[in-house]
């Protein structure tokens, strides 16, 4: 029997957009406890914190910018998938209607913004059949900003002298940190998508951003990858805003596909400090729990 | 120790004002963003559209030497009245080609934004006796305790986000990234890192 799932879609977007979940939240206030006292870097970090604070306590979303709402359901064999894209959007309009989304749906000709968060191609959906039972729903609400800084790129890059290895992936990923400087509302959490083809890349690397702070990479070829992202990239001194300092990255998390002999994209996707996800877990008979 | 200012901002106090000096704003200011810059450049600055004056002109009165905010807030509707919910600063760069022409518009006493802006921006500081304040990006909810009182809302039709909000501040904490002597602290982030990305990069 399939679940409704309307309900469960709505409080997750409240989730996710008014409470940081904790392991964003404890890296926030390691990143800090390593800043200068007294640095710019340090009052930033203090005013992020206090802004999660008073989010959580009053449900109200953490940026204003509530993001592109970007849904990943599991779900098992023989569901409706038009009907669970209309209850997810049904969720997120209303969402839109009580404050907890801004209206982040602009039609690209007319310029008019549709007012509920819901149009064409918004919000994001990827749905994937899984064995048994199982049904859950796991959402980012991603921001412009940190969406614009995100991009692609082809391996080889002459100009950084990036070859097609993973040592080219870390060239490149670099230049991406360090040309988003403060625009993408640093310390960013960069989720990496390794080769596919360009639309696949992009949303492996999306994917990513999934994942806890503080989880290992399975793979330790990509874990070592991401250690050596991280610690260069916090050698930059961007730090968060941008006002320089020893945080511009809390996180890397990198997964691959295979790509087509002539191809190697490598994607970046940059999230912003108020990284924002939740899940709800579904049990076999349809009750579930919203989890972070 | 942050410095307290009040809009409509002297030119003096601005001059007086150095990349690195944190601020607190007070007073009327007004979120402006993509459409609502590109509206004034085409309306105000390219050409004079006679229909639209009246909006110029209240405009007017909130911006001579005041302070523009780029801000998509998040608002509710209370009774007749507008509440900011949540209201951190936008990405600022998107504004670089609009937003010398509108300081100059408005004898603007600066701009409240996030992620710095570019040189043309820098000589519009320089020009206009103008700076720019770094917001907390992402601090939606903190900064919307700063906000006391919507004023009224220009351009409605924009839609939520892109509007015209003129609101009441106090205390709005930010800091000055560019000032209006040639001084950015985002250039001189860029340049450090550019350094420290060239040697990462050899390895």
């Amino acid at each position: 029997m399939q679940f409704s799932v309307e309900q469960a879609a709505f409080e997750v977007v409240k989730r996710a957009a008014t409470v940081l979940p904790p392991d964003v939240v404890r890296a926030l206030r390691d990143a800090r406890d390593r800043e200068e006292e007294g640095s710019n870097a340090r009052m930033a970090f203090d005013a992020i914190l206090e802004n999660v604070k008073i989010a959580a306590e009053h449900s109200v979303p953490i940026c204003q910018d509530t993001g592109w709402p970007t849904f990943f359901v599991q779900h098992p064999a023989g569901w409706s998938l038009r009907r669970m894209r209309r209850e997810i959007e049904a969720a997120v309009a209303r969402a839109a209607g009580e404050a907890i989304l801004r209206p982040n749906a602009v039609d690209s000709v007319s310029g008019k913004n549709s007012g509920n968060c819901v149009g064409i191609g918004i919000p994001t959906i990827y749905f994937s059949e899984v064995d048994g039972p199982g049904f859950r729903i796991d959402l980012l609400l991603k921001g412009g900003g940190s969406e614009n800084v995100s991009g692609q790129f082809s391996l080889p890059d002459r100009t950084l002298e990036a070859g097609r290895d993973l040592d080219g992936v870390f060239k490149v990923v670099l230049k991406a940190v360090f040309d988003a400087q403060g625009k993408g509302c640093g310390p960013a959490v960069v989720g990496v998508g390794i080769g596919g083809d360009r639309a696949h890349s992009l949303s492996l690397a999306k994917k990513q951003l999934l994942r806890p702070i503080d989880d290992v990479n399975p793979d330790p070829r990509l874990a070592e990858l991401e250690e050596r992202i991280k610690k260069a990239a916090n050698e930059l001194g961007i730090g968060p805003m941008g006002f320089g300092g020893k945080n511009t990255v809390l996180a890397v998390k990198a997964g691959y596909a295979h790509r087509h002999p002539a191809s190697f994209f490598v994607s970046v996707a940059y999230f912003c400090w108020a990284s924002r996800r939740a899940s709800a877990v579904f049990d076999a008979e349809g009750n579930y729990r919203v989890t972070q | 120790m942050a410095i307290k200012i009040a809009t409509p901002v002297p030119n003096d106090t601005i001059a007086s004002l150095k990349a690195g000096d944190a601020v607190l704003i007070n007073g009327i200011i007004v979120t402006a963003r993509d459409m609502a810059h590109k509206y004034l450049v085409e309306n105000f600055v390219k050409t004079r559209n006679e229909a639209e004056a009246a909006v110029l002109e209240k405009l007017e009165g909130y911006l001579r030497n005041g302070i523009i905010y780029h801000c998509g807030p998040i608002v509710r509707k209370e009774g007749d009245e507008w509440r900011f919910v949540s209201a951190g600063p936008t990405t600022s760069i998107r504004e670089e080609i609009y937003e010398a022409d509108v300081m100059e518009l408005f004898d603007l006493a600066g701009v409240i934004g996030k992620g710095g802006m570019g040189p043309r921006t820098l000589e519009g500081c320089r020009k206009n006796t103008s700076v720019y304040f770094h917001a907390i990006g992402g601090a939606g909810a903190l900064i919307a305790r700063n906000v006391k009182r919507v004023v009224e809302v220009i351009k409605p039709e924009f839609g939520t986000p892109e509007a015209f909000w003129v609101i009441e501040v106090a205390d709005f904490p930010c800091l000055v990234t560019m000032d209006s002597h040639g001084n950015s602290l985002h250039d001189a982030v860029a340049a450090e890192s550019k350094k420290r990305f060239e040697e990462l990069l050899k390895g």
